[in-house]
């Protein structure tokens, strides 16, 4: 009888030794909880702080090459209240809205073309892949000569640097629809207008909207590198005048509002994009 | 008059390696009240038959008559349902069957009644409002056939619907469209590679030889209807399965021997 106890016993002890050994795992493709996300992305956003405060107050380095958080905010304040600060803010919200929109109005229907009718692709993407190597910087000094220093100029340079990854990137998109989607809609009867408004567009949807987030982004930087070039107002003009007064903290102010800028339109296209496009996250989940 | 008529029908590919016949001359119809199984080992070209009968792949010769008439192209007198799940993900159960009546002419309220109707007659209406995501692989092909059936084509066509699922769920969509079926006759072309299956569902099996795929068999199945889970365990099932089998295995002799011939040489 004891014996018939001590066997089981042996194995509940052996499987408990098992169980305390670590498990020798990998760290890769772990997704972090939220709250784990928060904490190390705050620490790290937080030492950086602390290090600029504490490198600039000790004064290790000429206020005129790094000043300190409080002179930047200082100098932000001092644009804020003289409204110079939101009349170039406006500005060049207005001017990267109109030409990214310019650029997508275009982009949208020659990607979606290029994506489902391979004549187009065949005609269009050698093309296109070659003006996107061409950088957009270079074709600043051209866009001044055909446009001056008007708001044409911008747009042609947001214009440049965007619409040709976007149509690429949205045909990429679009060629990703199943095939039996479509197939589907042959059997239906349906013609190639309806096949691609009914099925080739929702269900390349939200990609397409992420290429646009993503391309939100870069048109960006090509907006602030138009404004330093040449013009009158905007931040990235603002951003120039400031360095040819040694307002480095000016700068400073300036360049972290456009990266903060930058971050919350992000977080809105992809709040927007989680409403337009529920059934897509749960189609992934 | 046949609902489907299949004549002359060849297909042959050009690939890099030169060309391929997938289809020797192909000729065979359907009547409008017969549900014809096409059970062929993989690669004998049953797919591809099926795919021209709907008009998504063009014959290389020969042509479909869909009711008396030519037709080239897919239309709505063909209904077909696929392998792989179809339906879109971003719109609801209720919104994918009526996605197959708009352009109909018939007002919303009415698109919407025969909708559910369709989806009620697969066992599917209270999911009206469910995205397939939220469905499992059986949900999903009832509702395909649902979609297929609801604007009351000529010819079902179904490819392997059942191919995707396991067992248990396909014995289940078996029954479901052996009872839709004996409701609601009509002319259906169901591609199979299961045995069991071409035999408890059909009326007639069309046996396809391996590539170049050629009708090899065209054999009567005489089990009476209505048909129901017995059907699977019947003494005459069990007789026709030893027949096809036969006629299987030949094949897939036949394709071994071949093999083993190409290396050798």
């Amino acid at each position: 009888m004891s014996l018939g106890h001590a066997t089981p016993a042996t194995g509940e002890l052996s499987t408990a030794r098992r169980a305390v050994q670590p498990v020798r795992r990998h760290q890769l493709f772990h997704q972090p909880s939220r709250t784990a996300f928060w904490i190390w992305g705050s620490a790290v956003m937080a030492a950086l702080g602390i290090v600029w405060f504490g490198v600039t107050a000790l004064e290790f380095a000429n206020p005129y090459f790094l000043p300190s958080p409080g002179a930047v905010w200082t100098a932000g304040y001092e644009m804020a209240s003289t409204g110079q600060l939101w009349a170039d803010t406006s500005e060049s919200m207005r001017r990267i809205v109109i030409g990214f929109l310019i650029s997508t109005a275009l982009a949208l229907p020659i990607g979606l073309l290029m994506g489902s009718v391979g004549r187009f692709e065949a005609a269009l993407e050698p093309f296109i892949d070659f003006v996107r190597y061409m950088p957009a910087v270079a074709f600043v000094p051209l866009t001044i000569v055909w446009f001056g220093v008007d708001e044409g100029q911008k747009y042609s340079i947001i214009f440049i640097g965007t619409f040709f990854q976007q149509a690429l990137m949205i045909m990429d998109n679009v060629k990703r629809t199943p095939l039996d989607y479509v197939r589907v809609g042959e059997t239906l009867g349906l013609g190639t207008t309806k096949l691609l408004r009914r099925i080739v567009l929702p269900s390349s949807g939200p990609a397409i909207w992420d290429t646009l987030r993503i391309s939100f982004g870069w048109a960006w930087t090509w907006l602030v590198v138009a404004e330093l070039v040449a013009a009158r107002d905007g931040l990235g003009q603002r951003i120039v005048v400031s360095q040819r007064y040694f307002d480095t903290d000016r700068i400073f102010f300036l360049i972290g509002l456009i990266g903060v800028i930058g971050l919350v339109l992000d977080q809105l296209f992809k709040i927007a994009g989680r409403a337009l496009f529920r059934w897509s996250s749960t189609e992934r989940g | 008059m046949s609902a489907v008529r299949i004549v002359n029908v060849t297909k042959t590919y050009t690939t890099r390696s030169g060309r391929t016949q997938a289809l020797s001359p192909i000729n065979v119809s359907f009547r409008p009240d017969e549900f014809t199984a096409i059970l062929g080992t993989s690669g004998c070209g049953k797919s591809t038959l099926l795919h021209i009968v709907a008009g998504l792949e063009q014959p290389s010769t020969g042509h479909i008559e869909v009711n008396g008439t030519a037709v080239s192209g897919p239309g709505r007198d063909r209904g077909m349902v696929f392998q792989n799940y179809t339906l879109f993900p971003w719109l609801t159960v209720q919104q994918n069957v009526e996605f197959a009546l708009r352009d109909l002419p018939m007002s919303r309220r009415k698109r919407h009644d025969q909708a559910r109707e369709y989806l009620g007659l697969v066992g599917m209406e209270a999911f009206a409002a469910a995205h397939p995501s939220e469905l499992s692989g059986g949900m999903r092909q009832r509702v395909a056939i649902a979609r297929a059936l609801s604007y009351q084509p000529r010819v079902l066509l179904m490819d392997e619907p059942f191919g995707a699922l396991d067992a248990q769920t396909r014995q289940g969509m078996q029954m479901l469209l052996t009872r839709v079926w004996e409701e609601h006759r009509m002319s259906v072309l169901f591609v199979t590679h299961d045995i069991e299956e071409a035999v408890c569902l059909s009326d007639r099996v069309i046996v396809m030889s391996r590539r170049p795929g050629a009708i090899k068999a065209d054999l009567a199945i005489d089990i009476p209807r209505p048909r129901g889970i017995d059907t699977l365990t019947s003494a005459e099932l069990n007789g026709y399965k030893a027949e096809l089998l036969q006629l299987i295995r030949e094949e897939a002799d036949d394709a071994q021997t071949a093999a083993s011939a190409k290396r050798a040489g």
